[in-house]
């Protein structure tokens, strides 16, 4: 006898446990299968491009810190590189050193966020968020050490950074850079080889290799799917031409290539802090830049390589104290794109996965 | 003769029998009552705790002496909370399902021997009572999530059934390996039964039953029906105040329950040298609750279909096996040597866990059941 059976909507979000924010998707469902997807996005709407259009170039700094909240550091070297891209700014060496430091050591708490809030969505109940938490901490810890915020930094200035480092801070960090590989080897002996991780996360969410150029996806979402694009290699900026390290790309693009690639990146992160440490030189922080600082009339786009992938900032200037146009490509906007392609067909448990694997931001999708 | 029986006869020589029945019998449900409540909420705080131990972090710490009091502070805002009924929830059953996953919840305690004597009712068919009465919380549970008029607990409830129903039977198979060797289904012969405890006899039947009551008691990694990530609540998320009280309560009694009924049937139950028989139970339970917190600490939670999957393709046939191996035993060995039984047991868990850990693969991506 067939039984009629009908799909149904379900709202999940903006108000789930799960959506990383205030994310809503209204999923179409038939019994526990995802039939559709659609996102809505924009609870977190802020207007920041609006707001940078009165704002002097150093006012706009602060404004970057609440796009991706979870990596402000990112944010403001975005930004200011863009900026002295157009002005023709040089940043002295040390302050060249000390922004790669932070950006790393910004990565590396963000994919621990990553890694950990993908391990509650799949249901290990806070445990691997609590332990990555300890060493976020302390990347925290070090962040107050330099400029006394631990969320929203507001920390690089153009042509260069804010306070030069404190002398507890190096010893600081050269202790959480020996040991961290320690932690990192203790997630991957709790989670790597789980047999419900596997089994929940393999094959789950393929993102093609195509699919993955196609959407202009960037970060771990394209390095999983096989692609070995990341912006320090293909396009160096700063001083990352200096430094050796490698990219991890996975293989077929499911979760599990996304969740490893990230943890893999963490490694690479410690490696490239590990030889800013021994690189770093003495001298000034900050270049002599006028204020209020007038950019020359034109237009800039400059992108760097966010934890979450591809962080660009375009600036129109028109010779005034304020830009006349501000515009951010956020990454996760442009990864989450893909969500509808990998989630229909999978169950409702895969959807959270599979989104929680992504890893958004609402602060930057909605700006 | 259990003391509720002494009790009884001795109440007898002073007031009419009747009475004496009556006054036993709830004598006895107040003591089963009291006994419950005060050991779930211990437990509430001693799983916040471990948990918190488990997490690198403290638990709550604040309130009396290492936070013991902090289940109490919880149950006082619970029940102050406003009882909030959805506009177009079916009343009746919304109101029952609370009642319906709770009561059977403590029914079950009637059977479980916390020492020779002390059981509310030693019947001869106390396993089929046991298994009779656990299994009517899912229906508790569905009235629960069919009753709210919510879409999440609507999924949580097509999950009930699902899941309790296919991790019924692994269940009671591997229940039936125990009353198979002692030869009744009462608890307290089952106990006499344990000179060797029966985890020792039938590892593989204990670690289906175990798995088993994780799925029954909706304990990680099975814990589907309320998968916070997933489905917010699952079937209590339009419950509030003193119904969502009895969810709780109903969740921790369970794991109580189960705890019990492992000590009892397959750890000997009380028996232990020196400690008193009461003490034993506690420290076995206790053991028990500890390894399922240790287990929701660490786990990742199945999918649904590959939970079906577990059910139906890992346990069910190894329970099967298990059950026609150990009637063999029975018809066969058990007058020669019950080490030579612990030892074909053991290998045969053994050899059994390999070979479906190779043959069975929880299937990765996607999978039909």
């Amino acid at each position: 006898m067939a039984l009629k059976t009908e799909p149904f909507i379900l709202n999940v979000g903006p108000q789930h446990p799960s959506t990383h924010g205030v994310f809503r998707m209204r999923v179409t469902l038939d019994g526990e299968v995802v039939v559709d997807v659609e996102p809505v996005i924009g609870y977190l709407h802020r207007g920041i491009e609006k707001l940078a259009e009165s704002r002097t170039y150093t006012q706009i700094i602060p404004l970057t810190d609440r796009l991706d909240y979870l990596a402000s550091m990112t944010n403001n070297f975005g930004y200011v590189l863009a900026v002295e891209k157009l002005a023709g700014i040089k940043a002295p060496e040390r302050a060249e050193y000390l922004r790669i430091i932070m950006a790393e050591l910004m990565r590396i708490s963000s994919h621990l966020m990553a890694v950990g809030f993908f391990l509650n969505d799949l249901g290990a109940m806070m445990t691997p968020v609590l332990y990555m938490w300890r060493e976020r901490e302390k990347i925290m810890d070090l962040f107050e050490m330099v400029c006394g915020q631990r969320l929203t930094y507001n920390y690089m200035r153009i042509g260069g950074v804010s306070h030069d480092i404190p002398e507890e801070f190096l010893p600081a960090l050269k202790r959480f850079i020996a040991e961290m590989p320690k932690f990192i080897d203790e997630y991957e002996q709790l989670l790597s080889e789980n047999e419900i991780l596997l089994a929940r996360t393999k094959g789950v969410g393929v993102l093609p290799r195509e699919m993955a150029i196609n959407i202009g996806a960037s970060g771990p979402v394209l390095r999983a799917s096989g692609v070995k694009w990341d912006i320090r290699k293909a396009d160096p900026y700063s001083i990352y031409d200096r430094f050796d390290f490698e990219v991890p790309v996975g293989t077929i693009g499911d979760c599990y290539d996304r969740y490893w690639v990230r943890i893999q990146e963490m490694r690479q992160s410690v490696r490239i802090v590990e030889q800013a440490i021994k690189q770093l030189p003495r001298g000034e922080i900050c270049a002599r830049v006028a204020q209020p600082l007038r950019l020359p009339a034109g237009e800039v786009y400059g992108h760097i390589e966010a934890p979450k992938g591809e962080l660009g900032f375009y600036l129109v200037s028109d010779n005034s104290i304020a830009p006349y146009r501000f515009h951010v490509r956020p990454p996760t906007l442009i990864n989450l794109t893909a969500l509808k392609d990998m989630v229909v067909g999978w169950k409702i448990a895969d959807l959270i996965v599979i989104f929680g694997s992504i890893d958004v931001c609402l602060g930057e999708i909605d700006r | 003769m259990t003391l509720i029986d002494q009790f009884r006869i001795w109440l007898s020589g002073l007031v009419p029998e009747w009475a004496a029945y009556v006054i036993a019998g709830v004598a006895g449900i107040v003591a089963i009552l009291a006994f419950v409540l005060s050991v779930v909420i211990v437990f509430i705080w001693y799983e916040r705790r471990l948990l918190g131990r488990f997490q690198i972090r403290l638990g709550p710490n604040r309130l009396g002496p290492e936070g013991i009091f902090q289940p109490i502070a919880t149950a006082v805002k619970i029940l102050l909370k406003e009882d909030i009924i959805p506009e177009r929830a079916d009343k009746i059953v919304h109101w029952l399902a609370p009642i319906v996953v709770f009561t059977p919840v403590l029914m079950v305690f009637a059977v479980i021997p916390l020492s020779r004597g002390a059981i509310l009712a030693d019947l001869n068919v106390g396993v089929l009572y046991l298994v009779a009465v656990g299994s009517v919380s899912a229906v508790g549970i569905y009235m629960a999530g069919w009753g709210s008029h919510n879409k999440y607990a609507l999924i949580a409830a097509m999950r009930t059934v699902a899941q309790i129903v296919s991790y019924e039977l692994p269940l009671v198979l591997s229940l039936l390996g125990v009353v198979l060797m002692v030869g009744s289904l009462s608890m307290i012969k089952i106990v006499d039964a344990q000179t060797v405890p029966f985890i020792i006899v039938q590892p593989l039947g204990f670690l289906i039953f175990f798995l088993g009551a994780l799925a029954e008691m909706n304990r990680c990694p099975f814990d589907l029906l309320e998968a916070d990530s997933e489905i917010v609540a699952g079937y209590h998320t339009e419950y509030s105040g003193m119904k969502f009280a009895m969810f709780y309560l109903g969740e921790y009694g369970h794991a109580l329950a189960y705890a019990c009924i492992i000590t009892t049937l397959f750890l000997g139950g009380w028996r232990g040298p020196i400690l008193p028989p009461f003490l034993w139970v506690l420290i076995k339970v206790v053991a028990v609750f500890s390894l399922i917190v240790w287990l929701r600490a660490t786990l990742p939670r199945l999918r649904v279909d590959q939970l079906m999957a577990f059910a139906w393709r890992g346990l069910f046939p190894m329970a099967i096996i298990n059950i026609v191996v150990v009637a063999m035993e029975v018809l066969w060995l058990v007058d020669m040597s019950k080490w030579l039984v612990v030892a074909i047991n053991a290998v045969l868990a053994g050899g059994l866990i390999l070979a479906w850990s190779r043959l069975f693969v929880l299937g990765r991506g996607r999978v039909e059941v």
